[in-house]
């Protein structure tokens, strides 16, 4: 039997190694003007005036837009995919700083730049909200008073669980642990930042975009919606995007400036933001305050969990994410043990920093559940003396628990979790590695071993419950089969950087019996491709993929009846084997998919009620999530006299069920692992108490090199998805996922002679030093 | 002010602005658009072009800096029309993925391996440590490095 499904080269590859990918800023028209944007020094304050005259004086300056100008055309605001409303230029205040005041556009990049400096803007400063903790309070200055009747920063209140069983079960429980945590904000930072080329045809009514975006079609319909273009006539391009991690899934106000640039000046105009304004206005990730507590037994069996969270979602609630889900799925924070009780409640506050909340390869907030419950899970291991990975084995969900409903509601697919962690410490030398710490410490050596179990939910969603602002989160799929026997798929999904191009091909290559490369998978582009919401939340392959396959499966079972009549037989007497669709107990007789394409394009007889051609299309509703699953070791040496933390091994175990392209899976891994060490020791963005972004540029806002990567050690098991039509679950995200929790919790083990029970992340240098000394400080503010 | 360089082996004169970015040089005026940009602080990389026969970050330095000097893109790398080691290393050892900032991790490769052609992996990590992949995790980078040396060991 042969296979598509393998470790086949990319076919991304040829274009991106000679330098001949085509991102947005590669994008070069006719006439193109560029367009830069004003953005507020402060974090908050009334707007008493801009004045834009000298800046419109400027030779090169085509037009300058402010928000009283956007006001007139009904745009100064738009809507966020979270149901709440963003500035799109200011109008009345700025709510953070880098928000967005005044858009320039002018003949080159450069002169755009310069004239924003000849813009004034008067302030009226404002006391900020930088401190989540106290936005609540009473008296505290309201960020977000455009919202009548809008007293306080409270946006949310959202429970999971059962409230009064997990209270029952703390109640009666031996041993309960837990505390603060801080997830800190982080930031994705794709090394292409986000921009836009918008083309405006004012004669044939039809606006061209060329946009660094995740989801090119639920792009188009937020557009149409917003600026009264009728969807029709909006096309988005997303060529090739440098990297996404959830940061290209909003629509940022620069692209509405940009498209309404180009209305006013009749031009094409460019808008790519820098990397300070990437950092500081774009979508940001976490920004969690929790509070967590696990119950068990003495003996080690985990009974309980409850969490109270704060989640800052800055001056606007722009979090993408399925609707009724207001904190994502955080709710799977029972994560992968057979408890019988767990219970959450999450409270979304405005805060003066930049908006957003649930981007960067998070999986909809289950990195921050994953985080907590296994922080909690070292905690209480610690609390009984018990190994923390004999603790997790014995309250792992067993096999024959699946399909398994946790506390929270959610129904896990599928899983082999003992088997995984089993393999990871198995690949790790577990034993041998905790004797060597034993070792190590009499000699004042501090090496850490640190766990992570995780499972993820992905691929939304179901349409019962999830849509995005009202649009399910379906995706199509369009298949067409040419006469000659190639096969272009046409599909929803976006690739920044996983490869789509490659594993849809091996997906439909593998249902038709065509090699990989007769396959052309066509996407990024509206006018092209089929309706669906787009790649994040490790979407593509659960969803999009599935509809792959079955619009393959339809061009298949057309192919049988054409078969039929080219080998005057009955379909009935057909069977697909190796490919082919051959005559039962005559195997040697049949047709592939090439010569039936050929056939069902010619003049060949069809039965009744058969079209020529064996074009198929596919819109695929998932069942269910799907819900890959990962045990992670992480080995670190800290230096307690500098607090610098080695990471020396990074060991990842991964079951994503059925895997189309096992290279593609493990460099998704790898990334993962290096978001780990990012978020865990380096990656905040952090304010001072005046709500300065102090983390605005690649100096400050410190991402993995090669130097803090070590050279991860992977292992795979395969549980396939029992709902999934090939049995795949994604890969993603579940390394970002599941790796932060295995770093932080080898540190604090490394820590452990000291005495230290948690410190939040980043653990830099500094903030282990403290730890070390017993006086850890809040990591999230530069709070005198 | 007028400015005459080569980029590739073909000899350009422009006039131009003297705070023109080499990088805004080499993507707007002669388009070539393989040498991204990425940060503005010289941090990641994406920018990397050959000055001479030295890597350097393009997009903190200006065009007129390169005036009676070579410069080398990744439209450059193996002579243009063939591929080089480096290039079929980093597709062989999926040692990209968005493609973002393969181009300039590229070009340190290919300095590497002249100097070095046979590096540990630590030399390898070293060289490119200047230089920022969000998507590899540096990994399958470090590999298709490997790759390319040890082919042209071979050769």
């Amino acid at each position: 039997m042969t296979t598509a499904y393998g470790p086949l080269g990319r076919k991304e590859d040829a274009r991106f190694v000679r330098g001949q990918g085509t991102f947005v800023d590669d994008v070069r028209l006719p006439g193109m003007l560029h367009g830069a944007i004003l953005r507020s020094p402060v974090a908050h304050a009334r707007i008493v005036s801009v004045d834009a005259t000298a800046a419109l004086a400027h030779p090169k300056v085509e037009a300058v837009l402010t928000g009283a100008d956007l006001a007139e055309r009904g745009l100064a605001w738009m809507p966020t995919l979270a149901a709440d409303v963003q500035a799109v230029l200011a109008t009345d205040k700025v709510r953070f700083q880098g928000q967005e005041i005044a858009f320039v556009i002018a003949r080159d990049r450069y002169a755009a730049r310069d004239a924003l400096e000849l813009i004034t803007v008067e302030y009226e400063p404002l006391p900020p909200v930088v401190d989540a903790l106290t936005a609540l309070a009473p008296g505290a200055p309201v960020v977000r008073d455009d919202l009548p009747g809008r007293a306080d920063n409270h946006i949310f209140d959202w429970t999971a669980g059962d409230r009064a069983s997990a209270d029952a079960v703390f109640a009666a429980a031996d041993v309960i642990v837990g505390g603060d945590m801080i997830y800190p904000r982080s930031h994705p930072a794709p090394l292409e930042t986000c921009g836009i080329v918008a083309d405006f045809n004012a004669v044939s009514g039809r606006l061209e975009l060329w946009s660094t975006t995740q989801a090119p079609h639920a792009h188009r319909t937020l557009l149409a919606i917003v600026t009264g273009l009728p969807e029709h006539k909006i096309r988005i391009v997303s060529p090739d995007i440098g990297g996404g991690f959830g940061n290209k899934a909003p629509v940022y106000p620069g692209y509405l400036c940009a498209i309404v640039g180009s209305m006013v000046t009749g031009r094409p105009v460019k808008w790519v933001e820098d990397r300070s304004e990437n950092l500081m206005s774009t979508c940001f990730a976490r920004d969690y305050h929790m509070h967590g507590e696990i119950a068990a037994s003495r003996d080690g069996k985990i009974l309980g969990l409850r969490a109270r969270v704060l989640a800052d979602h800055g001056a606007f609630n722009a979090t993408a994410q399925p609707t009724k889900f207001p904190a994502g799925f955080f709710h799977i924070f029972t994560g992968s043990y057979d408890l019988q009780a767990a219970f959450c409640e999450v409270t979304g506050i405005y805060t003066n920093k930049a908006p957003g909340g649930v981007a960067y390869s998070c999986s909809f907030r289950i990195t921050e559940a994953v985080y907590l419950v296994e922080r909690l899970t070292d905690m209480l291991a610690r609390e009984l003396g018990m190994d923390p990975a004999e603790l997790r084995m014995r309250n792992l969900l067993r096999p024959e628990q699946f399909p398994y409903t946790c506390p929270t509601g959610w129904e896990y697919d599928s899983g082999d979790y003992p088997r995984a962690l089993a393999l990871a410490m198995e690949i790790a030398g577990y034993d041998e590695l905790r004797r060597e710490q034993a070792d190590g410490r009499t000699r004042g050596e501090y090496m850490g071993i640190g766990l992570s179990f995780f499972t993820e939910g992905v691929g939304a969603g179901p349409r019962e419950h999830m849509d995005i602002l009202g649009l399910g989160m379906a995706d199509g799929a369009d298949l067409r089969v040419h006469p000659t026997g190639k096969a272009v798929l046409s599909i929803s999904a976006q690739t920044q950087g996983q490869g789509h191009e490659t594993t849809f091909a091996q997906i439909v290559a593998q249902e038709l019996g065509l090699a990989p490369d007769d396959v052309e998978v066509v996407h990024g582009d509206t006018d092209r491709t089929p309706f669906g919401l787009g790649t994040y939340g490790s979407r593509s392959t659960p969803v999009s993929g599935a509809a792959a396959v079955m619009a393959a499966r339809k061009v298949r079972d057309r192919a049988r009846l054409v078969a039929a009549a080219m080998l005057e037989v009955s379909a009935d007497d057909l069977e697909w084997l190796d490919g082919k669709w051959r005559v039962r107990g005559d195997p040697e007789q049949g047709a592939g998919i090439a010569e039936i394409a050929m056939a069902a394009h010619s003049s060949l007889a069809l039965p009744d009620g058969i079209e020529g051609h064996l074009d198929a299309s596919a819109v695929y509703n998932p069942p269910n999530l799907t819900f890959p699953f990962g045990a992670y070791i992480c080995v670190t040496d800290v230096d307690p006299a500098t607090g610098v933390v080695k990471v020396r091994r990074f060991i990842a175990v991964d079951d994503c069920g059925v895997r189309i392209n096992p290279v593609i899976v493990a460099g998704q891994v790898h990334r993962g692992l290096a978001d780990g060490i990012g978020m865990a020791l380096m990656q905040q963005i952090v304010f001072d108490e005046l709500g300065n972004c102090l983390a605005g540029s690649f100096m400050d806002y410190l991402l993995p090199t090669s130097m803090e990567c070590p050279s991860p050690e992977l292992g795979a098991t395969v549980t396939p998805s029992p709902h999934h039509p090939i049995g795949a679950k994604g890969i993603g995200e579940s390394a970002t996922v599941g790796s932060p929790a295995a770093v932080v919790n080898s540190v604090i083990d490394a820590l452990a002679p000291f005495g230290v029970v948690h410190a939040d992340m980043p653990l830099t240098p500094a903030n282990v030093w403290r730890a070390i000394q017993g006086r850890p400080v809040r990591s999230d503010l530069a709070l005198s | 002010m007028r400015l005459t360089l080569t980029v590739n082996g073909t000899e350009h004169t422009r006039d131009v602005e003297p705070r023109l970015l080499l990088i805004h040089f080499l993507r707007d005026e002669l388009g070539l658009t393989g040498t991204h940009w990425g940060c503005d602080t010289s941090n990641c990389g994406a920018c990397v072009v050959w000055l001479d026969q030295t890597p350097v970050k393009s997009c903190t330095m200006l065009a007129v800096m390169a005036d009676g000097r070579s410069v080398m893109t990744v439209e450059g790398l193996g002579g243009g029309a063939r591929l080089d080691p480096v290039q079929e290393g980093f597709a062989e050892c999926h040692g990209l993925q968005c493609g973002f900032c393969t181009p300039g991790m590229m070009l340190t490769a290919r300095w590497l391996l002249d100097r070095n052609p046979d590096p540990s992996e630590a030399e390898v990590r070293e060289a490119i440590s200047g230089q920022i992949c969000r998507c590899t995790g540096y990994e399958n980078i470090v590999r298709a490095v490997l790759w390319a040396a040890a082919k042209e060991s071979r050769a």
